[in-house]
């Protein structure tokens, strides 16, 4: 019964995403794009922090990283926008691989601080290697060409743009969901509740955080790939780690301990911000007092505190 | 030589400050058990309180030394009665997701009282000349900056080895649990051990307002030098934050020297090695996971 109802859900979710362009405006277009893209950031977060336990406040890096990629790419060689997409995602394997290597071999704290200063410190290069990052300007100026695998898409179009996008984050959810699902996933979740027992059981704990923040680099770096031709520019402040926050934040809003939570708190960060930004430029302030009150009184998010109070009732 | 000795005073003068700041951080984490992210906020906080109170309450800056780290240090007081007592016993997560969203208030707060402009403090009349030093000229508030660290690195040195309040802190950073049994009444442990690193945060905010312009992004940066200060040294170590602070400003008075162009990436190249053969920092210990 309650699959079914879940099941029902989801799928009415997935007919209305399709049709977003045919039912909604302009406006909401582009808040649908913005709400998927950031949605598989916080997702790919949610891989070390909700499964792993590993809660990093520099995952901005990799969706940098990944933009700065994509929009190297278009600019230079030109390619299809597929292939923009794989580059940003092995750069950001890449990134994840050093930075991982350095910081999942220490506990909590450490690993918060580590995460935090080099993240910091791929914003600094970014922000100081004009000749190639063009410093605080950014990259812009780059234009989507083909999509690649012989599609005729005009990616230019923002309908068209929102369901490649759409495609996109569903697959790589998709893949997402079986790595967490899999035995891996589940090797992850006994990591977060007792790194020393699953150590004790034979197997090596550091390798497979490093291999989870290394596919959570990788996927941030995708939708960072995403971001950029939406926003038509690849700037440094998508590193620093005001950026970090978002996704830290929209996991908590979500709801860590569920998939489907980052993507929740997607949605409801992405209209809160544009409802708030509307009125007030303090859009920061929000967030910090939101996120404070979220971890005192609502540790589980909005679907967690949804789903316990579903079972309180059916009860 | 004049060059090195420059470099040499100018890595004194930034290691001390960075040092008072990050043995603040040090700690409250010995006893809290928490990494403060908004450590770095409390630091601007300081700087711009004292702002205030110079360039518009028209006070001298040594007044606004006294009065805007007491100010800051109230402020945390509140903050730990209103935020952080819910997560004490919580997950380590919970502690640094808290601070972070302090971070965040206090850094828009600080955006929309004082602008995002950049603001400047003089140094007092006394200290804003220069003297001639190892063949060279220094500023005199260098000088000022270095006597003051060293002042207060000797007066922690004695607070937590000779007083009573110290070894309080030192017991309750030891085993809470036990010092709760023996009649400490670790709460107010808790609270006045964060207001002091705030306290120390603030003080090193003052003390680098009138050698840094004053602007919403500055205490950012320094929560990262002082990460990388603490993972240098290792964290919770009184002599680690030390040799940390000295390191790094070794690193920044040489390297922008010396080495213009990597200035920036030094600390964490230092950083970096450090974690490559000493993952729990020089002077700290089990720390791997």
């Amino acid at each position: 019964m309650k699959t079914k109802v879940l099941m029902a859900i989801l799928a009415a979710v997935i007919v209305g995403l399709i049709a977003v362009p045919w039912i909604a405006s302009y406006f909401y277009i582009f808040i649908f794009t913005e709400i998927l893209i950031l949605g598989l950031f916080a997702a790919s977060f949610n891989l070390i922090f909700g499964y792993t336990g590993m809660l990093s406040f520099g995952h901005a890096a990799f969706f940098g990283i990944g933009s700065y990629a994509t929009a190297l790419v278009l600019i230079h060689l030109e390619w299809p926008f597929l292939a923009c997409l794989l580059v940003s995602m092995g750069v950001s394997a890449i990134l994840a691989l050093v930075i991982g290597f350095l910081s999942v071999r220490l506990n909590e704290v450490y690993f918060a601080m580590l995460t935090l200063a080099f993240g910091m410190m791929v914003f600094a290069i970014a922000y100081q290697w004009r000749s190639v990052t063009n410093g605080s300007d950014g990259l812009a100026g780059f234009t989507l060409g083909s999509f690649g695998l012989g599609l005729d898409l005009t990616l230019g179009n923002p309908s068209v743009y929102y369901h490649v996008v759409l495609g996109i984050v569903a697959v790589a959810s998709v893949v997402l969901y079986l790595i967490c699902r899999s035995s891996f996933g589940m090797i992850l979740k006994a990591i977060r509740q007792n790194p020393e027992r699953v150590s004790f059981a034979g197997l090596n704990v550091r390798t497979y955080r490093l291999v989870a923040f290394v596919i959570a680099g990788s996927f941030a770096g995708l939708a960072g790939g995403l971001i950029a031709p939406f926003l038509r520019v690849a700037s440094p402040e998508l590193m620093h780690w005001s950026m970090s926050a978002e996704p830290i934040l929209m996991a908590i809003l979500g709801g860590t301990g569920y998939f489907l939570g980052p993507f929740i708190g997607s949605a409801v960060f992405v209209l809160l911000e544009t409802w708030i930004t509307s009125f007030t430029e303090s859009w920061m302030l929000v967030l910090g007092i939101i996120l404070a009150l979220m971890v005192i009184f609502f540790r589980k998010g909005l679907l967690g505190t949804a789903i316990d109070w579903w079972m309180e009732v059916k009860k | 030589m004049s060059g090195i000795g420059a470099a040499l005073l100018n890595s004194l003068d930034i290691g001390l400050l960075l040092f008072i700041i990050a043995v603040g951080l040090n700690i409250v984490f010995g006893v809290l058990n928490i990494i403060n992210f908004a450590h770095g906020a409390l630091y601007m906080l300081g700087a711009y309180l004292a702002f205030s109170l110079i360039n518009i309450a028209g006070m001298p800056f040594w007044a606004a030394l006294i009065l805007a780290p007491i100010g800051v240090a109230i402020i945390a007081v509140i903050i730990d009665r209103l935020l952080l007592r819910f997560i004490y016993s919580r997950d380590v997560a919970d502690s640094l997701l808290l601070t972070f969203a302090i971070l965040l208030i206090i850094n828009e707060s600080v955006r929309m009282i004082w602008g995002s402009g950049i603001q400047v403090v003089q140094p007092p009349d006394l200290l804003s000349g220069s003297v001639q030093l190892l063949g060279s000229s220094v500023a005199t508030y260098s000088l000022f900056v270095i006597v003051m660290g060293l002042l207060l690195l000797g007066g922690l040195w004695y607070l937590f080895n000779r007083t009573r309040v110290g070894r309080i802190m030192r017991a309750a950073a030891l085993d809470r649990d036990m010092a709760e049994a023996l009649c400490i009444n670790t709460r107010l442990v808790v609270t006045g051990v964060f207001a002091f690193g705030a306290w120390l945060a603030a003080v090193g905010g003052v003390m680098a307002a009138p050698m840094r312009a004053l602007d919403p992004g500055m205490g950012d940066k320094i929560i990262i030098e002082s990460f990388i200060v603490v993972v240098i040294g290792g964290l919770g170590s009184f002599p680690g934050a030390l040799i940390g602070a000295v390191i790094l400003g070794l690193i920044h008075g040489f390297g922008g020297r010396y080495l213009p162009e990597v200035n920036l990436l030094l600390p964490f190249v230092g950083m970096a090695l450090v974690l490559l053969f000493k993952p729990n920092g020089i002077m700290g210990k089990g720390a791997t996971a």
